[in-house]
C-alpha cells in the first residue's frame, strides 16, 4: 500500500517536471513580451508593462517580416494541401506505375537534411536563373510540407471502406458529389492535421528560407538577423499571439472531437 | 410474379487481370429476374456471386454480355445513374452523417424537394422501426439499427430492385434470424425486386422466391427453395444445399447394387449418381420390403441435436450416409454405436443427378 503511495507521488513530481521544462520556453517568451527593459538586450526582468503590446507595429521591418511569413505560410499551405491530399488519395487508394517510386520520395522528402534540400533549391533556381523572391520561398515550403500533408491523408485513407464511396454513387451522387459528400468529411481530421502541420512548419522555416529568400525577409530571417543588437520585445509579443492562436485551434479542435463522439 | 422481367443478364462475363493472369470471376451468367421477385445468388466465397451482383450494380463493367434492367440495356451506364440500389454488407453508412441525413442522401442527389425528402424519409424510417432516432450517428446505433438504417437509406428511393451483397453477416443469430423475417416482411410491403447475395443456404431458403446457385463463376441450377433442396441438379448444389447423401454405381434394369443391398432407380441404366436427403431415410434392424431402397451398415456415429438424432452409417463397401431420425417419441436412440442395421427409403426419394 505504502510502496504503491510513495510510487505515485513520484510518478506525479516526475510529470509536472516534464510538463514544467517542455513549457519553460513559451512561459519565458510570453514573460519577456511584458517586460519594461531600458537597455537595448531582453534578458533581464525589470518590470511588467504593456507597452510592447501597443507599440506592437512600431518597428516596421519586422511588421513586413511577419506580414511576409503570414502570407507565405497561408499560400503555401493551401497549395500543399491540395496537391498533398490528392498525393494522399491515391497512394491510400490506388495502385499505379511508379507507386513505389513516389511512396519513396515521400519518405525521401522528409528525412532530407534541410541544409542539403536548401543548398540543393539554391543551385536549382540559380541555374534556371529563377529569381529568388516570395515565390521561390513558396516552392520551397510547399516541397519540404507536401510529404507531410501526403502522410496524414494516407494514414486516414487507408483507414476508409472504400464502399462507402460506392454507397454515394449507387445512391445517385456524381464523381464529384461523392467527393464532396463523402470521400473530404471522413478523411477531413488527416487533412487539417496535414494543414496544421504544414502551416506551422512554414511560419518558423529558417534553414531552407534563408538560401532561397533572395531580398525577402522573413520573420525567422528577421530576429536572426536582429540576435546581434537585440531582440526587440515585440517579437515576444508576436510569438506569444501565434502561439495563442495555436492554442485556441488545438483547443477547437478537442472540442470538436469530444463533441462527435 | 408479374412476367415483366427487373433485370436480365446475357450471357454475362467478368475476366480481370491478376498477377499478369487473367481470372474469369463470372464464366456467362444468364438470369432473368421477375419484377417483385425475391432472388437469392447462393453460393460459397469466390463462386462469383458479389461479382454478378456488382455487375448489376454497375460498380464492375462486363467483358461481355449484356445486363438489362427493365429490359433496357445498362451495360455501360455508371452506377449513379441506374435504378437499383445496394445494401452493403459492411452497411456504408455515412459515419459523418446523422441517421436522416444517411437516409435522405439520395433524394438530395435527385434534387427532390424538401418538403417531399422530409415526407419520404420520415415514413421510410416509421417502415424500419426507427422513428426517433433520426439525429443520432451510425455508430451509435447497433448493429441491427445500422443494418435498417442501410436498408431504409436504399429504400427510400424507391428503386426498381434492390441488391444485398450478405447483408445479414455480421449479426449474431437470434438477431439474424429476426432480420430474415423483417425483411421479408419489407420485401412484401415495398414490392420491389430484391437481389440477395448469400452463402448461407438456410438464409437462401427461407426467404427465396427463387435461387441461383452457382459455384465457380456459373449458375449450377436456378429453381425454386423446394425444387433445389428436393431434386439438386448437380452433385455440387447436393452438397452445398443441406447434408446430403452421394450414392454411385451401375445400375442395371432400374436397381443400383450399393451398400450390400439396392437403390430403386426406375427407367435409368449404367453408371448413375444418386442423391437421398438425411431426413427421408429410415434406420431399421429387419430387412425393408422389396417397394424401398434398402442398403446396410453399422452405426458409427450417433449425435443428440435437441430435435432429431444424427446418425453416422458406414456401408458394407465403406460409403458413409448420415441419417436424421425425429425424436417424435422418447429420447432414447433407435439404434446404438456399432449396432448392424438396414436403411431403407422409398424409390421417389433418390434423386438422379445429371452430372
Amino acid at each position: 500500500m505504502r510502496g504503491i503511495r510513495v510510487g505515485d507521488r513520484l510518478l506525479h513530481i516526475y510529470t509536472w517536471l516534464v510538463i514544467v521544462w517542455l513549457s519553460s520556453p513559451i512561459a519565458v517568451m510570453i514573460l519577456f513580451g511584458f517586460n519594461d527593459k531600458q537597455s537595448k538586450s531582453n534578458t533581464s526582468w525589470q518590470g511588467f508593462t504593456l507597452r510592447w503590446y501597443a507599440e506592437l507595429f512600431d518597428i516596421s521591418d519586422l511588421t513586413v517580416a511577419l506580414r511576409n511569413s503570414l502570407v507565405i505560410a497561408l499560400i503555401s499551405t493551401v497549395i500543399t494541401v491540395v496537391i498533398g491530399t490528392m498525393l494522399g488519395l491515391a497512394l491510400g487508394r490506388h495502385r499505379f506505375r511508379g507507386k513505389g517510386v513516389t511512396n519513396f520520395l515521400v519518405f525521401a522528402a522528409i528525412s532530407t537534411p534541410e541544409l542539403v534540400m536548401g543548398a540543393s533549391l539554391l543551385s536549382l533556381f540559380v541555374s534556371g536563373s529563377v529569381p529568388r523572391d516570395a515565390n521561390t520561398i513558396i516552392v520551397s515550403h510547399v516541397l519540404f510540407s507536401l510529404s507531410f500533408v501526403v502522410v496524414t491523408v494516407r494514414a486516414r485513407v487507408v483507414t476508409l471502406d472504400p464502399s462507402l464511396e460506392e454507397a454515394a454513387r449507387d445512391l445517385g451522387a456524381t464523381a464529384w458529389g461523392t467527393f464532396r459528400q463523402v470521400t473530404l468529411p471522413s478523411i477531413m481530421p488527416g487533412v487539417l492535421a496535414g494543414a496544421m502541420l504544414s502551416f506551422a512548419l512554414s511560419i518558423d522555416d529558417y534553414v531552407v528560407t534563408s538560401f532561397v529568400n533572395g531580398s525577402t525577409v522573413t520573420f525567422p530571417l528577421w530576429i536572426v538577423g536582429a540576435v546581434k543588437t537585440g531582440i526587440p520585445p515585440q517579437v515576444n509579443v508576436m510569438g506569444t499571439l501565434i502561439f495563442g492562436v495555436g492554442v485556441l485551434i488545438a483547443i477547437a479542435n478537442a472540442v470538436a472531437a469530444r463533441r462527435r463522439n | 410474379m408479374s412476367g415483366t422481367s427487373a433485370i436480365e443478364l446475357v450471357d454475362v462475363v467478368k475476366e480481370y487481370l491478376a498477377h499478369g493472369e487473367v481470372v474469369r470471376a463470372v464464366k456467362g451468367v444468364t438470369l432473368d429476374i421477375a419484377e417483385g421477385e425475391f432472388f437469392s445468388l447462393l453460393g460459397p466465397s469466390g463462386c462469383g456471386k458479389t461479382t454478378t451482383m456488382r455487375m448489376i450494380a454497375g460498380f464492375e463493367a462486363p467483358s461481355k454480355g449484356l445486363v438489362k434492367l427493365l429490359g433496357q440495356d445498362v451495360t455501360n451506364v455508371p452506377p449513379n445513374r441506374r435504378d437499383v440500389n445496394m445494401v452493403f454488407q459492411s452497411y456504408a453508412l455515412f459515419p459523418h452523417m446523422s441517421v436522416w441525413d444517411n437516409v435522405a442522401f439520395g433524394l438530395k442527389q435527385r434534387k427532390t424537394p424538401q418538403e417531399e425528402i422530409r415526407r419520404r424519409v420520415g415514413e421510410m424510417l416509421e417502415i424500419v422501426d426507427l422513428t426517433g432516432r433520426e439525429k443520432r450517428r451510425p455508430r451509435e446505433m447497433s448493429g441491427g439499427q445500422q443494418q435498417r438504417v442501410a436498408l431504409a437509406r436504399a429504400l427510400v428511393n424507391r428503386p426498381r430492385a434492390l441488391l444485398l451483397d450478405e447483408p445479414l453477416g455480421a449479426l449474431d443469430l437470434k438477431l439474424r434470424q429476426a432480420m430474415q423475417i423483417e425483411l421479408k416482411r419489407i420485401q412484401r410491403e415495398v414490392g420491389i425486386t430484391f437481389v440477395y447475395v448469400t452463402h448461407d443456404q438456410n438464409e437462401a431458403l427461407t426467404m427465396s422466391d427463387r435461387i441461383a446457385v452457382m459455384n465457380d463463376g456459373l449458375v449450377e441450377q436456378l429453381a425454386g427453395p423446394r425444387e433445389i433442396y428436393e431434386r439438386p441438379a448437380t452433385a455440387f448444389v447436393a452438397g452445398f444445399i443441406g447434408t446430403s447423401n452421394l450414392l454411385a454405381g451401375s445400375a442395371a434394369s432400374g436397381v443400383l447394387k450399393v451398400g450390400g443391398g439396392r437403390v430403386l432407380v426406375p427407367g435409368h441404366d449404367g453408371d448413375v449418381s444418386v442423391t437421398v436427403r438425411p431426413e427421408k431415410i429410415t434406420i431399421c434392424t429387419d430387412e425393408p420390403g422389396a417397394g424401398l431402397s434398402a442398403v446396410r451398415g453399422s452405426v458409427t456415429e450417433v449425435v443428440y441435436l435437441g430435435t432429431y438424432n444424427s446418425y453416422t452409417v458406414s456401408l458394407t463397401d465403406g460409403v458413409e450416409i448420415t441419417v436424421f431420425q425425429q425424436n417424435v417419441h422418447d429420447a432414447a436412440a433407435t439404434a446404438e454405436r456399432g449396432d448392424s442395421v438396414w436403411l431403407s427409403w422409398q424409390a421417389q426419394h433418390s434423386y438422379v443427378i445429371g452430372s
